[in-house]
């Protein structure tokens, strides 16, 4: 995908009441792009967003749009539009005059916004609902208007800060759809705050995992699903099986005494990892046909798969399957090379040893 | 604890209010719609065509309207710029505007009085600038200052609890569909603290129309109140049936005045006040 960048965000510094939320972040923004900023909360993504859009300046660093500086722009002044957490509608306007709002003010004609209000609840599939009042609303309703509201302002990026959090599981996977059917139709980039991977990874192009105010990994969903940088963006993304382990030598590892063949080469030899392995990856056997023997500890059924817990080895090992294998039976687990994710351990507890020119 | 005990406890408030408030108002519909010898007639009511009454009715209604208006033009500001201040900060100066009301309201007005004074605080300031002596005591702006002092706690109180309720995120929007400071507070921030300044006028005129003890202390016998005149026909002429009248009179005028807030009130804020 060869997308020309929109905005550059260079060494971006912010710190509240001592606080440090963001340290040197380093981030491009492509035209087209559907970019998640992914992480616990605290991690920084909603400030970066709220830097995005003008609602805080970075102590340092520079806000790069379209080949301008913008970093001390007014909010009022940027050619991008926000969709607020809690929707943040005009409680005192209807559903069209909450559209209208940018319109208005950038001084358009009265059938200019007309038909752009019409245009813009065509779009968020709900037609007629003009002269509504958005508090009589559902909360994924009044998500859309927010959504409309933005987008009939014709930005040139759409920042959205976690918009599907206070809907309701069926609805949100709805939503996610609409969102990218948008996105596609509109041709504009897409910024997203979440802290929920399902969505990060069911929507985006690129996914962004931050922690702690430092970019973890940066990369495409299935980057960031199948080979996790390290064990932070593992444990994020998905259930794991996160082990230290010892790098025998290229392609052989050692976890919990036993030795496995994988795909990794490069560590050195007898250096200390992390090793991850996602449960859906390990096959479970009759005892003695695969590389561990253990005994199913627990078993729930999850509606796709069943989860199981199986202790072998002295660690208690997370499996998915769609077999079904009682408490007490014993088993075997087996796990495919390439299905092995060799990590180097952190340099320190937070995770901050990331470097984010890697991604350039 | 079931219903009919949970209700019990609502007995000593019945009790207050059949005695202090629904028999009260009883006796002046009585006295206010009969004569002396006990018979019915509109005579009490219709005695507010009287020059006399009338002028007061008229004073009254002019000073309420006056200390309304300038309580709002120094409340909404001050409410404005509080609401967008850290929580301690504003929280202090809130504290510092209740702080009087611990007093007592009639010591209050005395000490205002003494400031006013033609020999007064104030003149002994402005004198040792050469200005002055004014004579403000025993007039009406001497009652338009008691009254202001009086009431402003009542209007900055609602009106900066509606601009903190207001949500940072809508003001946010605003911004970034491309409002500036001034589209913003004109199209989002007054809109939305609409409720809190109706509240206030409501707070401030209602028992500003009826005030009688401010313009006594402060205005002398100079200037004549409604609530002054239906004082004196109670306590100095002993005609409870023209101070009934009257008193019904006030009671109509305010309640039109109510129900034309409340027709603009359309989110209730208001309401809760009667």
């Amino acid at each position: 995908m060869s997308r020309q960048p929109l905005i550059d965000l260079e060494h971006i510094s912010k710190s509240f009441d001592g606080e440090m939320v963001l340290d040197d972040l380093n981030l491009t923004i492509h035209e087209n792009e559907f970019l998640t900023l992914l992480g616990p909360s605290g991690c920084g993504k909603t400030t970066t967003l709220r830097i995005l859009g003008g609602f805080v300046t970075p102590d340092q660093g520079k806000v790069i749009f379209d080949g301008k500086d913008i970093t001390n722009l007014a909010p009022n002044k940027r050619n991008l539009n926000t969709v607020f957490q809690k929707y943040a509608l005009f409680p005192h306007m209807n559903v069209a005059e909450n559209i209208a709002f940018g319109l208005k003010i950038s001084g358009k004609t009265d059938a200019y916004i007309r038909d752009k209000i019409s245009y813009a609840l065509k779009l968020v599939n709900l037609e007629g609902y003009e002269k509504r009042n958005p508090m009589s609303l559902s909360g994924g309703q009044q998500q859309r208007i927010a959504i409309a509201r933005a987008i009939v302002n014709e930005p040139k990026v759409l920042l959205l800060d976690e918009p599907l959090g206070a809907l309701d599981l069926k609805l949100r996977q709805e939503m996610q759809y609409e969102l990218v059917r948008l996105k596609n139709e509109l041709g504009i980039t897409f910024v997203y705050v979440t802290h929920d991977q399902e969505e990060a990874l069911t929507m985006s192009d690129t996914v962004v995992v931050m922690n702690q105010g430092y970019i973890q990994q940066m990369g495409t969903p299935e980057d960031i699903y199948n080979e996790p940088e390290n064990a932070f963006v593992a444990d994020f993304i998905g259930d794991s099986n996160i082990i230290d382990g010892i790098m025998i030598q290229d392609k052989l590892v050692e976890i919990l005494g036993v030795r496995f063949v994988c795909v990794d080469t490069g560590f050195g030899t007898n250096q200390p990892v992390d090793v991850v392995i996602r449960p859906e990856d390990l096959i479970l056997g009759a005892p003695g046909r695969g590389v561990l023997d253990g005994v199913v500890t627990n078993l729930i059924f999850k509606g796709v798969h069943y989860e199981m817990e199986v202790m072998a080895n002295g660690y208690e090992w997370l499996v998915q399957s769609t077999v079904a294998r009682q408490p007490g039976e014993k088993v075997s687990l087996f796990v495919d090379p390439f299905n092995i994710q060799i990590m180097n351990k952190p340099a320190s507890d937070d995770e901050k040893a990331v470097d984010p020119d890697e991604y350039e | 604890m079931n219903t009919n005990k949970r209700k019990l406890l609502t007995g000593p408030y019945l009790v207050w209010a059949v005695g202090f408030i629904i028999l009260p108002l009883l006796m002046i519909l009585y006295y206010g719609l009969t004569n002396d010898s006990g018979s019915f007639t509109l005579d009490n009511l219709l005695a507010i065509a009287d020059p006399i009454h009338a002028k007061a009715l008229w004073e009254s209604v002019l000073i309420a309207l006056g200390s309304t208006l300038i309580s709002l033009v120094i409340a909404y500001p001050l409410a404005y710029i509080l609401s967008n201040m850290g929580g301690n900060k504003s929280g202090t100066i809130i504290m510092l505007f209740m702080l009087p009301m611990w007093i007592n309201f009639l010591l209050r007005i005395m000490a205002l009085q003494m400031i006013l004074a033609n020999t007064g605080i104030l003149n002994a300031i402005l004198g040792f600038f050469g200005i002055g002596p004014l004579h403000i005591m025993y007039s009406k702006t001497a009652i338009l200052i008691g009254m202001v002092y009086e009431y402003l706690p009542f209007m900055i109180l609602p009106i900066y609890n509606v601009m903190c309720k207001i949500d940072r995120n809508v003001i946010d929007a605003a911004r970034d569909l491309g409002a500036d400071t001034k589209t913003v507070f004109m199209h989002v921030i007054m809109p939305l603290s609409l409720p809190g300044v109706l509240s206030g006028i409501i707070m401030v005129f209602i028992p500003g129309i009826s005030e009688f003890v401010i313009a006594d202390i402060l205005g002398g016998s100079k200037v004549l109140l409604i609530g002054n005149v239906i004082d004196q026909e109670f306590s100095l002429t002993n005609n409870w049936h023209l101070g009934s009248g009257l008193s019904i009179v006030l009671m109509i005028f305010i309640f039109i005045s109510m129900a034309i807030m409340n027709k603009y009130d359309k989110s209730g804020e208001g309401q809760m006040i009667w």
